[in-house]
């Protein structure tokens, strides 16, 4: 069936979009969330399982303290109440990514509630409500295989690797955001970046979304102006940040395009398509599974006394809202340079450049002039470059040591970009550094004038503008490694002219 | 009335995935109804100054702490499995669910 979608703008103009957000975090703990298994990325199939995350009989879970914290850490930077007293749940479900045939989750108790997260867009904030977070434990990876096509479809038969169940897994679960109108598509993914910011200036998880340590569920419903809430439905398989935006924007135009057909949405699962930007139907959740959740019997209930989420919340870091203004400040930005830094994801690198020496002027310019030219012609994130902060700064080092001059300098980086090692080694190896030897250039100007006399000539009858040739000269005798500005006054010095 | 219906017992088998006939249907719903009944006589003892029970023993927040205990090998892991292959366990595919979470 192919329908033409509404324009977007149409849409919001007839429509009042609500969305809502649920993402999972893995945790970075070193072991999974109820058994002393190792969590790290990649490995042989079921090389990191034991009896409890394979749920062997006789095996019981004992939670693990760090992604206890961590959670809690989660609950205070978003502004939660954290539970005095909270259960673990079980999960119920028969679908062998879970060998247990249940998933310890938190159902009706989770240990964070009521928070909020402050998300900038298009220069005003919007405060997304947070309503729960909560603890549990990811699933196994399964494969499907077989069948006499090969296709998922076809497939009968299913490969489990247990490595990653049992993965502390944080679910994030905000309220409904009505309000957004044309802005919904920006809201989501302003909040997901903030919230992956968030948890990586906790430094408990490495939040990448690539590697499905964050991942997102988007819910989306549109109302007519004055009516009640419409029906929403929640895509699944949304894995990168623009893919947040979009699943967003297409679902809206989809469901206007049904409702002004007269028709009804479905609450259902959809899933989302990195390709074509589309989502297609899943599970209907009107025969979703009973989950018969009921409280988790092997563990007992947690209590986090006041004094230790105290101590939780003394030592959380500078979160990153407040951290940025307090660099742009230090740094002496406008909203508008900030936000282009912001744009380029060079916050930190900056930053890094800045410990490592430079000015904040300095370590801008390489990051948002050549170096973010040279991510965006290869494609890739601007910290994957090949440059380090410590590099750049060394290089800006350099400069101001009058050693390279912006040119050469721009030559070195090429090299440090290419991998050939530091500046300093680039600017020694390849022969780099600016002739600083006076003799020498002495000899090179002489040589220029000797060469050029009518040139000469002018420059000494007062025609100063006319020095320009014999830089060049020098400096193509050079090979461009002298300072133009010591060459012209070395010029001027021997024509017996004043600059 | 009966504290579970025949619906309610096949619901249930069907979230289980087991196969119950049409009769044993019967009698598992009066067995079961038989064993609800005397549990809710607990519910009538239980006054409103007892607070429901989840567990039995009165500990909370016992954790442990997050250091790496060695596990099975995968050869170990997949010693008590029907069926196995390229080191993975292999199950039959069941179609059209979504995974938890």
């Amino acid at each position: 069936m192919t329908t033409t979608l509404p324009a977007y703008d149409d849409v919001v103009a007839r429509y009042e979009p609500v969305i809502g957000l649920e993402t999972h975090v893995e945790l970075g703990t070193n072991t999974k969330m109820f058994c002393g298994c190792p969590t790290d990325f990649g490995g042989e199939p079921n090389t990191r399982v034991c009896p409890v995350c394979l749920g062997l009989p006789g095996s019981l879970p004992v939670a693990n303290k760090a992604a206890i914290e961590a959670t809690i850490r989660i609950g205070l930077a978003l502004n939660c109440s954290i539970a005095e007293w909270c259960r673990f749940a079980r999960k119920n479900y028969f679908y062998p990514d879970m060998p247990k045939n249940f998933q310890i989750s938190q159902y009706d108790e989770p240990l964070c509630v009521d928070g909020y997260l402050d998300v900038e867009v298009n220069g005003e904030t919007v405060r997304i409500g947070i309503e729960r977070v909560h603890l549990e434990e990811d699933t196994g990876k399964t494969l499907h295989v077989g069948g006499a096509t090969g296709r998922i479809h076809g497939a009968t038969e299913s490969l489990v690797d247990y490595n990653r169940a049992g993965i502390p897994l944080v679910e994030i679960v905000t309220r409904p955001i009505p309000g957004t109108a044309a802005l919904a598509p920006e809201v989501a993914r302003a909040y997901v970046t903030e919230l992956r910011d968030v948890i990586r200036s906790l430094g408990v998880s490495d939040v990448r979304m690539e590697e499905g340590s964050l991942r997102c569920d988007v819910n989306t419903s549109l109302n007519r102006p004055g009516e009640e809430w419409g029906t929403r439905t929640e895509t699944k398989n949304v894995n990168s940040l623009r893919s947040v935006e979009r699943a967003v924007r297409s679902e809206m135009l989809r469901q206007a395009s049904v409702l002004d057909a007269g028709g009804r949405i479905t609450q259902e699962t959809r899933h989302f398509h990195e390709d074509t930007g589309d989502t297609t139907p899943g599970r209907s959740k009107e025969t979703a599974t009973d989950y018969r959740y009921f409280p988790e019997p092997d563990l007992v209930p947690l209590a986090p006394d006041v004094a230790w989420v105290t101590e939780l919340k003394a030592a959380l870091p500078e979160l990153p809202r407040l951290h940025r203004r307090r660099l742009q400040r230090e740094w002496g930005l406008s909203d508008l340079d900030m936000q282009s830094v912001l744009n380029a994801g060079a916050v930190e690198l900056i930053e890094a450049t800045v410990a490592a020496g430079a000015t904040p002027a300095a370590a801008r310019k390489w990051w948002l002039g050549e170096l973010s030219r040279r991510a965006n012609e290869a494609g890739i994130e601007l910290a994957d470059v090949g440059a380090t902060p410590s590099q750049v700064a060394e290089l800006q080092g350099l400069v101001d040591a009058g050693k390279l001059n912006d040119k050469l300098a721009r030559v070195v980086l090429e090299g440090v970009v290419a991998g050939e090692g530091s500046p300093t080694e680039i600017m020694a190896n390849r022969n780099l550094e600016v002739v600083s030897d006076t003799g020498a250039l002495t000899a090179a100007v002489d040589e220029a004038i000797a060469a050029n006399p009518d040139v000469a000539d002018k420059v000494r009858s007062g025609k100063v503008a006319a020095a320009g040739a014999l830089v060049g000269a020098v400096m193509k005798t050079t090979r461009g490694q002298a300072d133009a500005k010591t060459v012209r006054e070395l010029i001027l010095e021997r024509l017996g002219v004043k600059g | 009335m009966a504290a579970i219906s025949r619906e309610e017992v096949a619901h249930l088998a069907r979230l289980s995935r087991l196969a119950v006939t049409e009769e044993e249907l019967d009698t598992f719903a009066g067995q079961l109804d038989v064993i609800l009944q005397s549990v809710a006589q607990v519910g009538e003892v239980a006054a409103a100054d007892i607070p429901p029970t989840s567990h039995s023993v009165p500990l909370t927040n016992v954790l442990r702490e997050d250091v790496v205990v060695p596990g099975l090998t995968p050869q170990e892991a997949l010693s008590g499995a029907p069926d196995a292959e390229e080191q993975r366990f292999r199950v039959p595919r069941i179609l059209d669910e979504d995974v938890a979470s």
